[in-house]
């Protein structure tokens, strides 16, 4: 009836997730309450549950990223502790069977639900009102997209309390993947949650392609478009071109496990190593999926704390595109010790080098885009220069381990964990951070405390240090990553040193939850009436703050790159605005339904009840049939709603 | 103590009161691999460094002098483009990558692990698989073998062959200089020398398991004239390894450092084609709840 669940499955024996569990259990429980006694329902299921609004969905994404943030840093917490207390041969206070569960989450977790849906939360929001346009290409999809994001990350934390995750790395290597070596149910969480949300940001990314392409504002040629944008249409076509081969490479793992296949067993003429170069095929374009919007956040942020048009503007665009492309050519690079030989360790090496090209220009563009400007260090521009100095250090370590000889001694140790956290938190959190501190004040009409927001800067950038160069130096002395315990009394130092790094780091996460608080209490304070706090260049800063679901009442007419910024600079006055009427897209529940039907499925399938996986993905097929072909009415909002909207914003009244 | 000034230009990279002195790894090279690797790694360094550290005080310097603050900075709020700085941006990386890809280029080849190492001493041959979680080394030529502890003559090339029994490891000695994966169904190649008699610590760079941390060996390099007779002694003092002490030591588990007196000549054979007994077994039973 229930396939392989059993009560089993509850680790009621031990504390540490039962305690983690219950704490989340209860949290969860005291938001629904909170939401029933006062009532928020409707409100929650208009407004959010059901929205196919961008900028909705867009701030659903970042929370989903936020919350998971907190979650695997939570795991990064328990890593560290232990590896500083399990020293000298010391246990520390974490089995092999647990530590092992709790790296592969902490990766999992902070790759695609924490990165992934940051930044395509980002991009979601900003997109479309950088192009001057009213929504994505496909709203009803987009809800779809988030809602199967938010089903891998469910499905995840599910293996918290209900059986156990993956003991085998993030990326699951087989063999030790294989049923044979791995025959619990962690692995097939950690698949089943990735196929499920790999569907979701495949859509977002033809989505976001779609919405690129065809979408933009009258007069928005390509080369007028924002950098970000630019960086979100090289993210996107990544996104298209890479996620069909993670899910194609998860789904023959899962043939192996599920149906006795042999694409990747030791047995039957399975081979792993084509394992790696798939996985690494969709993992090292991934990796420029995530940091090219931040490149993107950094050029705006950049530009308009400088007062200064983006230094290099076609260079970036050129450089942006050569990353995209040169992306797909490197892979090899993350394993250059399988004894591949001289010439093709050479070739994707230098391949990888070469991608340092376009980055550097990138980064001294950045530079030049403050030469001769007027930079203001309010908190986003903090956290740029902060990622400036960190990157640059993380790109030194990247390109040195790109070098096959040198990668052949720092490897898989801890050299290597410290290069890609100071890439990826220097890089995609300190942007993620950056777009969050700046684009606020778009979406919810009030800016974020700066006091609390430097404080937090502060820390993390801190912590980061403390954290991480130690590893750097723990590589070079020869300690390998995913040790559950060291022996060598010389690490540890180091490790103590690492821990208390992320305990500063934690201080600067509670630094950001305060700032939110604050915020939040004295937002009439801090009211956003104008809609460009910044006194910004893009066309997301000509409207209200927050914008209506509508995003512009009249579509803007594009004649220049930063046309927002030139037509402040002329003083050049809009023509008499000429309110035409609307159609905009009704709410869809379709997501939010194939969602809770994809984690029955998802669950389901984990446990083997075939009955139950059968049925609910029936219903997750059928909503989506059900909604595909129903015919439903866009709202329309008439000349006259737009024109009385305007009016009470002018008259700084809430719009009717 | 003198080793530890050596690695004080790792003490460098992190303001660190005291680098503890056991500390070693890639830094102490004891072989010509590990030390022309560790020379790529300073010479990369080194050429990467000359535009890193610029980049970085210059972004620091530009954000202070044109702060918002400083009215007396020239502000051209309309310069976003000029094409000699966009040449020099352009050619300044890729001045460096070229470089760095000569490195790479000619790093690759001479120091391919699969590539002999030129010596007028005859190499030894040495057949390493890692079962589940312990290092199995097979002398072919002497017919002796050993499990977590790798004795083996200094000066003398040694020609590893290398191979999985379960899942995929990496063999790693850091002092000796790189690293390569044993992998199921493969024979790796790699070739390594230690310069001067020593202990060395080897250990698995590559996640498989539970196991996991416990799976080092110790790496004993004696003087070449001593190897002859430590070959003896294994051979007079060691059990055989045959079929039901290799399906005993295949057993999921970590093992003690033992020596085989003997060994049937084809297990390697037998490992790398995954027909040696009790190679497949869950390795953690405890997971299926």
């Amino acid at each position: 009836m229930f396939g392989k669940l059993t009560w089993a499955a509850i680790p009621f024996d031990q504390p540490l997730p039962m305690t983690a569990s219950l704490f989340v259990l209860v949290g969860i429980l005291t938001v629904l309450v909170l939401a029933t006694v006062k009532g928020w329902w409707p409100y929650l299921w208009r407004e959010w549950l059901t929205s196919v609004d961008h900028k909705h969905i867009g701030i659903m994404y970042v929370l989903l990223g936020l919350v998971l943030l907190l979650r695997g840093f939570v795991d990064a917490l328990m890593m560290r502790s232990q590896l500083a207390l399990a020293t000298s041969g010391a246990p520390g206070y974490l089995t092999p069977e647990h530590y092992d569960q709790i790296f592969s989450a902490h990766g999992t977790i902070m790759i695609f639900f924490m990165a992934m849906p940051f930044i395509v939360g980002l991009m979601n929001f900003v997109v479309p009102l950088q192009l001057g346009v009213r929504d994505v290409a496909f709203p009803a999809l987009n809800a779809v997209s988030f809602w199967l994001t938010a089903t891998g990350a469910l499905l995840v934390n599910v293996s918290l309390v209900v059986g156990e995750f993956a003991k085998t790395g993030w990326l699951a290597y087989p063999p030790l993947s294989e049923l044979q070596f791995s025959p619990g149910v962690g692995v097939d969480y950690y698949l089943w949650a990735l196929e499920i949300s790999g569907i979701g940001t495949l859509l977002a990314g033809i989505n976001l392609v779609t919405t690129i392409l065809k979408l933009r504002a009258p007069g928005m040629l390509y080369m007028r478009m924002p950098v970000f944008c630019w960086t979100s249409l090289a993210s996107s076509l990544l996104i298209v071109a890479a996620f069909p081969l993670l899910t194609a490479t998860l789904g023959m793992l899962l043939l192996d496990r599920y149906l006795g296949m042999h694409f990747f067993t030791n047995d039957g003429g399975g081979n792993a190593m084509l394992y790696f170069n798939l996985i690494w095929a969709w993992g090292h374009p991934e990796v420029y999926i995530l940091i090219l919007p931040a490149f993107g956040v950094f050029s705006e942020v950049i530009a308009t704390f400088s007062r200064k048009a983006v230094f290099g503007y076609r260079s970036m665009v050129f450089a942006t595109l050569a990353i995209c492309i040169l992306s797909f050519t490197v892979w090899l690079h993350h394993f250059f010790t399988m004894g591949a030989g001289a010439d093709v360790n050479a070739f994707f090496g230098i391949m990888s080098t070469i991608i340092a090209v376009p980055t550097g220009v990138k980064v001294f563009n950045w530079m030049f885009t403050m030469f001769r400007g007027r930079v203001r260090f309010e908190t986003p521009i903090l956290w740029s220069l902060g990622f400036i100095v960190t990157f640059v250090i993380g790109g030194l370590t990247g390109v040195l381990l790109a070098v096959p000889p040198a990668d052949f001694v720092l490897h898989n140790s801890e050299f290597l964990v410290a290069h890609f956290h100071n890439v990826i938190i220097g890089g995609v959190v300190f942007g993620a951070m950056a777009g969050y501190n700046y684009w606020f004040p778009k979406a919810f009409g009030f800016t974020l405390d700066r006091r609390w927001g430097v404080v937090s800067f502060w820390c993390w950038l801190i912590g980061f240090y403390v954290a991480f160069m130690p590893l750097y130096v723990l590589g070079l002395l020869g300690m390998t990553r995913r040790l559950q315990h060291t022996d060598d009394p010389a690490w540890a130092p180091y490790l103590i040193t690492a821990a208390v790094g992320a305990l500063i780091i934690l201080c600067g996460v509670f630094a950001q939850i305060a700032q939110l608080i604050v915020s939040i209490r004295t937002r009439d304070r801090r009211r956003d009436v104008t809609g460009d706090p910044w006194d910004g260049r893009t066309l997301e800063w000509s409207t209200p703050s927050p914008p209506p679901s509508y995003n512009f009442a009249i579509m803007p007419q594009v004649e220049s790159q930063d046309d927002f910024w030139r037509r402040k600079q002329s003083g050049e006055r809009p023509p008499p605005p000429r309110y035409q009427a609307i159609e905009v897209p009704p709410n869809s529940p379709n997501g939010f339904i194939v969602a809770f039907f994809s984690v029955v499925t998802g669950f389901a399938l984990i446990w083997h009840i075939w009955w139950m996986a059968i049925t609910g993905l029936a219903c997750a097929l059928v909503t989506l049939l059900v909604f595909g072909w129903i015919e439903r009415t866009d709202r329309t909002l008439s000349a006259e709603t737009l024109e009385a909207a305007d009016r009470a914003r002018a008259a700084g009244m809430q719009p009717p | 103590m003198v080793a530890c000034h050596r690695s004080a230009w790792v003490a460098l990279a992190v303001v660190w009161p005291a680098v503890p002195c056991a500390a070693l790894g890639v830094t102490q090279p004891a072989g010509p691999i590990a030390v022309a690797e560790r020379l790529i790694l300073i010479n990369a360094t080194g050429i990467m460094l000359v535009v890193v550290l610029p980049v970085i005080v210059l972004t620091l310097a530009f954000a202070w002098r044109y702060r918002a603050s400083n009215t007396t900075a020239v502000y051209r709020p309309d310069w976003d483009h000029s094409g000699q700085v966009e040449l020099v941006v352009w050619a300044i990386p890729a001045m460096v990558v070229l470089l760095l890809s000569g490195v790479g280029w000619i790093g690759s080849h001479q120091l391919d692990p699969a590539r002999r190492l030129e010596s007028s001493v005859a190499p030894l041959r040495i057949e390493v698989a890692s079962l589940d979680w312990k290092w199995l080394f097979i002398y072919p030529d002497q017919g002796i073998a050993s499990v977590n502890e790798l004795t083996i003559p200094a000066g003398t090339p040694i020609e590893f062959t290398l191979t999985s029994a379960t899942v995929m490891n990496a063999f790693f000695i850091p002092q000796l200089g790189s690293q390569i994966y044993t992998m199921p169904h493969m024979a790796d190649r790699l070739n390594l020398l230690a310069d001067r008699a020593g202990d060395y610590v080897g250990f698995s760079a590559h996640f498989s398991g539970s196991g996991f941390a416990d799976m080092r060996f110790a790496v004993h390099a004696v003087p070449a004239a001593a190897f002859p007779a430590w070959v003896r002694s294994v051979h007079a003092a060691g059990a055989p390894l045959d079929t039901p002490a290799y399906a005993a030591l295949a057993r999921p588990g970590t093992a003690p450092a033992a020596t085989y007196g003997s060994v049937d000549p084809d297990l390697f054979g037998r490992i790398v084609g995954q027909t040696a007994p009790a190679a497949a077994m869950p390795q953690d039973v405890t997971n299926v709840r």
